[in-house]
């Protein structure tokens, strides 16, 4: 098989490559330029372009480098600062593997001629029913399955997880056994287009203009105010510019509209009964009778158990908010394999 | 070149990256690598031998490009004589540096460095000459036109522009990049419109790694390199003799042979040029041919992405280039095919076929072909995409 392996710099796509070349394949390393400003981790950086590019010459497969700015710019940063101008919490790394890699790297892979696209996300594909599906990678505490949860089965049948099977432990011990150079390199954190000096507030803060707020509790009454209602998120309890001392109070809504609001209140008012979920796209067959399923609603969040219906999640017991804007993966019962995802919504109306 | 495999030949076609040295450049410099080893600052009879050579080449190069030896100075490349030319000028003189945005980034960044004056072109990339005689004041310490530009090979004309600056200015320097030129135009032609001019050995059948700045008569110019002060304390640092030797050797040959090489590599390249715009639709030619030089290829396909066309034309052994790649080797979006004003759906469409000394007839006919399969294949494949879509 011709396989395009999307290479970060980091262990996982180097050994993602260093397996495909072992298991036979043709492969071609390709690294993805994203992001044209600043960075200090994440894809995009010219040391990490050199790190892929050395672990291709010892793995003696040919490099290339994509310049997708123009389209990370439009379907990941746009959308990531437009969301927060609008008092959402976004998830642009899902965006990134939803647009580019899994969209914009495939359809150019298909273009030059390859079978299949290679990524190192802990995650494995598995056939379900005669359908594939992502299912959790083997090392649970680096699974990736959330991240990677919209692929369907065009892009599924010409991907590869060739890491999906190892846990974090074998993938730095081979890639040390191969020498490759990433072999002890750090996990990237965080988003790879904003950087630790500058960090979110000043990235937003240089392309949307920042608008106070009212900090109000739940009866509307004006406790205090914070200076951008922009970089609050819903569970935030630092950082609302109440005083200290007295009752703990959370963020338990962002009201981002001509007024802006945050809403605090106690813990126990963050907890809801139910979440509405939009933009939802499955694997295979959209789930149409309620169905028992296992939910996750962040890249490391616990899967809580719940009741999927046209497009509620019914929790079987009251769960903490979920931000509008974040992804919302619906696994199977089992907790294994995912059925499909879509977006949070504004969900205030079922609070227990 | 030696195929591998049942693999066909590689064709090269990015001579204006670099060209391969010449043999007599090669057979040239090896002594100098070798047995004649000495540092030509030397006092002893070994390090003559050194400096002799060194001084052989440099009134070869003088006698080439129509200039003093005393004049010549050997850097360490195009990027270090331009650098030289602006930064050195503006350190020396004081004031502001001027050029167009079409420019080498080896000038163009230089100027930006010292906050010049960066000039609008014409539609092929030539400094618009009202722009240049509005930008050019007393408190302008030198300006520098490309004679041939790297990209999409239009000429300039150094002179006239050289003549709207000395109208303008007493003083200002006028630098010249020529590191496209020497092998199609007579720099004896040239150089005595400039005070500055730079060379790059690697484009002409030389080394890389080494270059020439011309500083002509009373031209003065503060060094980048301080030190031991050689090449009459405009560039130290020990220089390099075996690099020097053969690029003075390279550029002998290549002023010799330049005249049957424009016409014989001229009509391999309107042969190239011609199949792809009779058997392509939406192909224009960058820059009409009487304006460029001879081993320009440079068009721009309609529709295509010339990263994707890159990557086919090299698994069909042809070595092609676009614009210039970024610090992590990714496509960027050409700056001179911005300057004149080129739409970017042609603009990301952009490909440089630059032919040299070793380009044949096989070379150029194998090279339209490639091209032309894999501008079909990427048309085929979007053709189909959008068809899936609207089923």
């Amino acid at each position: 098989m011709k396989v395009l392996c999307a290479m970060s710099g980091g262990v996982d796509s180097s050994v993602a490559a260093a397996e495909l070349v072992a298991a036979g394949h043709e492969v071609v390393g390709v690294t993805m330029r994203l992001w044209g400003g600043d960075s200090d981790t994440g894809c995009c950086s010219i040391a990490d372009v050199d790190d892929a590019r050395r672990v291709t010459q010892q793995l003696g497969i040919d490099h290339l480098v994509f310049n997708f700015t123009d389209e990370f710019d439009h379907h990941v940063v746009d959308p990531y600062v437009a969301a927060h101008a609008a008092g959402i919490t976004p998830n642009p790394c899902i965006e990134c593997n939803r647009h580019l890699k899994f969209a914009r790297l495939t359809d150019r892979a298909d273009l030059l001629g390859f079978d299949a696209v290679a990524t190192g996300h802990h995650a494995r594909i598995v056939d379900v029913a005669g359908s594939s599906r992502v299912a959790r990678g083997a090392d649970a505490a680096k699974d990736q399955s959330y991240v990677v949860h919209m692929l369907a089965q065009r892009e599924l049948a010409r991907t590869v997880f060739p890491v999906g099977h190892l846990t974090k432990a074998d993938v730095r011990a081979r890639a040390a056994e191969l020498g490759l150079r990433t072999a002890e390199k750090p996990d990237s954190q965080d988003v790879c287009f904003i950087t630790h000096a500058a960090g979110r507030a000043q990235f937003l803060g240089e392309r949307i203009p920042f608008r106070r707020a009212t900090v109000v509790d739940e009866d509307g009454q004006r406790l205090g105010e914070v200076p951008a209602v922009e970089l609050v998120t819903i569970g935030q309890r630092r950082g609302i510019g109440l005083p200290g001392g007295g009752a703990k109070r959370y963020v338990i809504d962002v009201r981002a509209g001509d007024d802006p609001m945050v809403v605090v209140g106690a813990e126990g008012d963050l907890a809801d009964r139910s979440l509405w979920v939009d933009r939802l796209e499955w694997a295979a067959d959209p789930l149409e009778a309620p169905t028992d399923v296992m939910v996750q609603c962040s890249a490391h969040g616990e899967p809580r158990p719940a009741v999927y219906d046209s497009g509620v999640v019914v929790w079987h017991e009251p769960q903490r908010r979920v931000s509008p804007g974040q992804s919302v993966v619906l696994y199977d019962v089992t907790n294994t394999w995912v059925h499909g995802g879509g977006i949070a919504t504004r969900s205030l109306v079922n609070r227990p | 070149m030696v195929p591998d495999n049942n693999e066909p030949e590689l064709v090269y076609l990015d001579h204006a990256a670099t060209t391969p040295m010449r043999r007599e450049a090669i057979d040239a410099m090896l002594p100098h690598l070798d047995t004649a080893y000495a540092n030509p600052s030397g006092s002893h009879r070994f390090a003559r031998q050194a400096r002799a050579a060194l001084d052989d080449a440099r009134e070869v190069i003088a006698a080439v490009v129509g200039c003093a030896p005393g004049e010549v100075v050997f850097t360490g490349g195009g990027t270090e004589a331009d650098n030289t030319a602006i930064l050195g000028a503006v350190a020396r003189h004081g004031g502001t540096a001027v050029c167009s945005a079409a420019e080498h980034h080896a000038v163009l960044h230089a100027v930006e460095h010292v906050g010049g004056r960066v000039l609008p072109t014409d539609e092929l990339g030539r400094v618009d000459l009202d722009a240049l005689a509005a930008a050019v004041d007393d408190d302008v310490s030198v300006v520098s036109v490309m004679a041939v530009n790297n990209e999409v090979g239009t000429i300039t004309d150094v002179a006239a522009a050289a003549a709207v600056v000395r109208r303008r200015s007493g003083t200002a320097l006028v630098h010249t990049d020529a590191v496209q030129a020497v092998n199609w135009l007579d720099l004896r032609a040239l150089t005595p419109h400039v005070d500055m001019l730079s060379l790059s050995a690697h484009k002409f059948g030389g080394p890389k790694g080494v270059g020439v700045l011309v500083v002509r008569g009373g031209a003065q110019v503060a060094p980048l390199l301080i030190g031991g002060g050689q090449e009459r304390e405009r560039r130290s640092g020990t220089q390099n003799v075996a690099g020097i030797v053969a690029m003075a050797e390279a550029l002998r040959l290549a002023d010799e042979e330049r005249e049957d090489e424009n016409t014989r590599i001229a009509a391999l390249r309107d042969e190239l040029v011609d199949r792809l715009l009779r058997e392509l639709p939406d192909v224009r030619e960058t820059v009409p041919r009487p304006a460029k030089v001879a081993g320009s290829a440079h068009v721009c396909i309609r529709g295509i992405e010339n990263e994707a066309l890159l990557y086919l034309l090299d698994e069909g052994r042809v070595c092609a280039s676009a614009a210039s790649a970024c610090a992590a080797g990714a496509m960027e979006p050409s700056h001179v095919l911005a300057a004149m004003g080129v739409a970017p759906e042609w603009a990301r469409g952009a490909v440089r076929l630059t032919l040299g000394r070793t380009t044949t007839a096989a070379d150029t006919a194998r090279a339209a072909d490639v091209v032309i399969a894999a501008v079909r294949r990427i048309r085929e494949h979007a053709g189909a995409r959008s068809t899936a879509r609207t089923a």
